[in-house]
């Protein structure tokens, strides 16, 4: 009943590596005696720059195969898609949902709108961000990598186009070992054509989340498009080229510091891709009729179909390693091996390092735990710095004030002795309104206001601000020196909407002379 | 120094020979792409030392193909500045003093060059913002002026200045010292007289021989009730401010020796609009009248 299952003809990038550092030995030792190659002196044969070999991975299906498939469409569609919606906001603002506008100093997205002055909630959304990856990581190891990370989803996208063009693995191989010809020449350039094409439609994309949408492609088709519109399409599709199409693993291995620190994150009951090596071993070819008694091997049958199908080059089966970025293929083609040869399957699953220990030691497998200190911590953390952008988000003024004290003078003695200080107020209306307000001083008894400006003065002095703008005024407020006691007095402005009855209050402080 | 270069059991990787803690560096080789990349940072560092000044001498530099420098930027920046500004410039050589703050941008752009004339010539003394300095420094922002605070008479003081020997139409007077004239005694009646002006009466004052005096010697220029005159800069005495300082001592030196402050004219050295903008910002300062 069990089919054929023809080993691959594969090895792991480091395989590789190390079969041609051997080859180079052998070549010096058999250059000199005759005698058993001598191991050469360490440290002197050590070269310092490696080659790189490249992975050509082949395809393959299954579960995550499609779980893949279905998170790249996923999230390829919310980029492309997203800059298309509208919104209407009214007249005088941009109708596009999400949108930085960098010229007006405006983020849009969807009913929020961000000032430069909020930043914050960037910071607040990267804080998020990097919670939300260390409990992931925690819970499933690297999901991010494997599955949303632009760099994954995007290299997935180039090799499925390569496969197209050039064919699966083998096919491949035997066209990059081939002479130039006609056929080699026009696949290649096919190949990198349409790389080029969909590095161009993600640079492209990528404008659309800056500039409106329907108004940039309108001008990228009549090229009307600005220069620097171009320049940076440019440079993303060169990027995009290069590391998608060319650097690939390279980035994941060498370039990506996430790699190099997830292991902190990580602990036995983590769900990783593991090789389930008390099962799998002693590994060994099947033959029929010599070696098929399960009972006295291991269930892994070394086809070497996970090298072949792994993105960057590595076999599983010699354990955790940094280059792996948990895309669970290995899995696909693993279980479809062990479906063949009539195997239970996931000999290489997701699994915990827990039970990794027990099942070697023979003992039951232990109760996956979820809640563990660790990703409780996070998804606490995670819930609380939500908690509070939300909250920051809803209760969100739409109105700001800024008081800044003069510095120089710090206070000016008036000719009847009274003491005068200078303020800069800055009223922020987020509004697409004219609003009109009334400006009260309190905490000094017998102050009074005075607007550059402006005819009005006195204990509450009304200003107006031009709508989603900042109106600066200069108040001058002074107050008889029989009140004013000591060098600083706390005082404070509020500044109050007589129709909405909204207010906010910001404290500054009056200074006077020391006596 | 490395000690002992062994293989890494687990990763078959030679070491570095470095130890720290227990800790052995592996002497994992570098991808050559990385390598290529530095000389092309390399090459195109090359490029530079082409196209822009790069490779010093004695006096100077390689100028670079492209001719750019510094400098040329610079000049050519602020010539873009100066493009930008013409427009409201102009529209201030054109307007009146008085008319300037009907216009809200044009006001708003007067006074922001005149802060910043201000910031580069008057502040020096005046102190940034007007605060003034000790010393007869006059405070700008309070509203206490010596040769007058209107617009016209601020910009008179800053074309002419005061007692600028050069400028023919200069601001002038001088208090006599009377220390020459008056006696000790007569000196401190005057000084307890000039302090009960502002409401402060000396200890064993005799006001009426220092109002006698005042009257005789210092009304014609300071007024009769210490009001001073702005046609002859004579300071107010009846206020709270005191340019030379109030306590009895400060105003008996002033009256004994009196020191003159001394204001260049500004009209020779700046342009008639920075000297505009700078009468409308040092009127908006807080006391302008």
């Amino acid at each position: 009943m069990a089919e054929q299952v023809v080993a691959e003809d594969v090895a792991s990038v480091r395989e590789q590596r190390e079969a041609l550092k051997q080859q180079e030995q052998a070549r010096a030792g058999g250059a000199g005696a005759e005698t058993t190659a001598p191991a050469a002196a360490p440290g002197r044969d050590q070269p310092l720059y490696a080659d790189r070999v490249k992975v050509y991975p082949r395809k393959v299906s299954g579960t995550f195969r499609r779980l893949k498939w279905a998170a790249l469409g996923l999230l390829l569609g919310i980029y492309y898609l997203v800059p298309w919606i509208r919104w209407d906001r009214g007249p005088n603002a941009p109708d596009q949902a999400v949108l930085i506008d960098m010229p007006s100093r405006r983020a849009y997205f969807f009913f929020i709108e961000i000032w430069p002055q909020e930043v914050y909630y960037l910071t607040g959304l990267l804080i998020l961000g990097a919670v939300g990856l260390f409990l992931v990581t925690s819970v499933a190891g690297r999901v991010w990598c494997g599955y949303a990370c632009p760099q994954t989803v995007w290299t997935d996208l180039f090799m499925w186009v390569e496969r197209l063009v050039e064919g699966d693995r083998n096919a491949r191989i035997r066209l990059d070992r081939q002479p130039l010809s006609a056929e080699k020449v026009g696949r290649k350039a096919a190949k990198h054509g349409i790389w080029l094409l969909m590095a161009f439609l993600t640079g492209g994309a990528w404008i659309m989340y800056f500039k409106d949408a329907p108004t940039l492609v309108a001008e990228l088709v009549t090229f009307e498009a600005s220069q620097s519109v171009w320049l940076f399409i440019g440079l993303f599709t060169a990027t995009t080229y290069l590391l998608a199409g060319w650097a690939r693993e390279q980035v994941c291995t060498y370039m990506c510091p996430w790699p190099r620190f997830q292991a902190a994150m990580f602990d036995e009951d983590t769900l990783i891709v593991t090789y389930q090596r008390w099962r799998g071993e002693p590994r060994g070819k099947l033959k029929k009729g010599e070696n098929d008694d399960w009972s006295k091997r291991g269930d892994c049958i070394d086809c070497k179909a996970c090298v072949a199908v792994c993105p960057t080059g590595i076999d599983i089966r010699d354990g955790q390693q940094l280059e792996c970025i948990s895309c669970a293929l290995c899995i696909d083609a693993c279980n479809d091996v062990m479906a063949k040869i009539g195997r239970p399957p996931n000999l290489i699953g997701y699994d915990t390092e827990a039970n990794q220990i027990a099942q070697e030691q023979g003992k039951p497998r232990p109760r996956w735990k979820l809640l563990r200190i660790r990703t409780l911590f996070y998804a606490l953390l995670f819930v609380g710095v939500a908690a509070v952008m939300l909250g920051q988000l809803l209760f969100r003024d739409t109105l700001d004030i800024n008081v800044l004290h003069d510095r120089n003078p710090l206070f000016v003695t008036l000719s009847n002795g009274d003491i005068r200080n200078g303020y800069t107020v800055k009223l922020l209306n987020k509004t697409r309104e004219r609003r009109a307000f009334v400006l009260g001083f309190e905490g000094l008894p017998g102050a009074t206001m005075e607007v550059l400006g402006e005819p009005a003065q006195g204990q509450r002095v009304p200003l107006v601000a031009e709508p989603d703008s900042v109106a600066t005024y200069d108040i001058q407020v002074r107050a008889p020196r029989s009140q004013v006691t000591g060098e600083t007095r706390p005082v404070s402005f509020t500044l109050t909407d007589p129709d909405s009855g909204e207010t906010v209050v910001y404290d500054s402080v009056f200074r006077g002379p020391e006596r | 120094m490395p000690t002992k270069i062994e293989k890494d059991a687990v990763t078959g990787t030679e070491t570095t020979g470095h130890e720290w803690d227990g800790i052995k560096e592996l002497n994992t080789p570098l991808p050559k792409w990385w390598l290529y990349v530095f000389y092309a940072t390399i090459a195109w560092s090359l490029v530079y030392f082409v196209l822009y000044p790069a490779i010093p001498y004695l006096s100077g530099a390689t100028e670079g193909v492209l001719g750019w420098s510094s400098r040329e930027q610079v000049v050519k920046q602020l010539a873009e500045a100066e493009a930008a500004q013409a427009e409201y410039l102009e529209a201030i050589g054109g307007t009146e003093l008085a008319a300037i703050s009907d216009d809200a941008t044009l006001f708003e752009f007067a006074r922001r060059g005149g802060e910043a004339a201000f910031n580069e010539n008057c502040a020096q003394c005046h102190g940034v913002g007007g605060a003034g300095n000790p010393g007869g420094f006059p405070v700008l922002a309070d509203d206490v002026w010596l040769w007058g605070g209107t617009l016209e008479a601020i910009h008179t003081t800053l074309q002419h200045g005061i007692r600028w020997n050069d400028d023919p139409e200069t601001r002038f007077s001088e208090m006599p010292p009377y220390g020459d004239i008056f006696s000790r005694e007569e000196i401190g009646q005057v000084a307890d007289y000039v302090l009960s002006l502002s409401g402060q009466v000396p200890e064993g004052a005799d006001l009426e021989a220092g109002a006698t005096l005042f009257a005789d010697n210092c009304a014609a220029c300071h007024g009769e009730q210490g009001g001073g005159m702005n046609e002859l800069g004579a300071p107010r005495l009846n206020d709270a401010v005191w340019l030379y300082g109030g306590q009895r001592e400060e105003i008996v030196s002033q009256i004994t020796r009196p020191r003159h402050g001394v204001m260049p004219a500004w009209g020779g050295r700046l342009d008639e609009d920075t000297v505009k903008m700078l009468t409308i910002y040092v009127h908006s300062l807080g006391g302008g009248e």
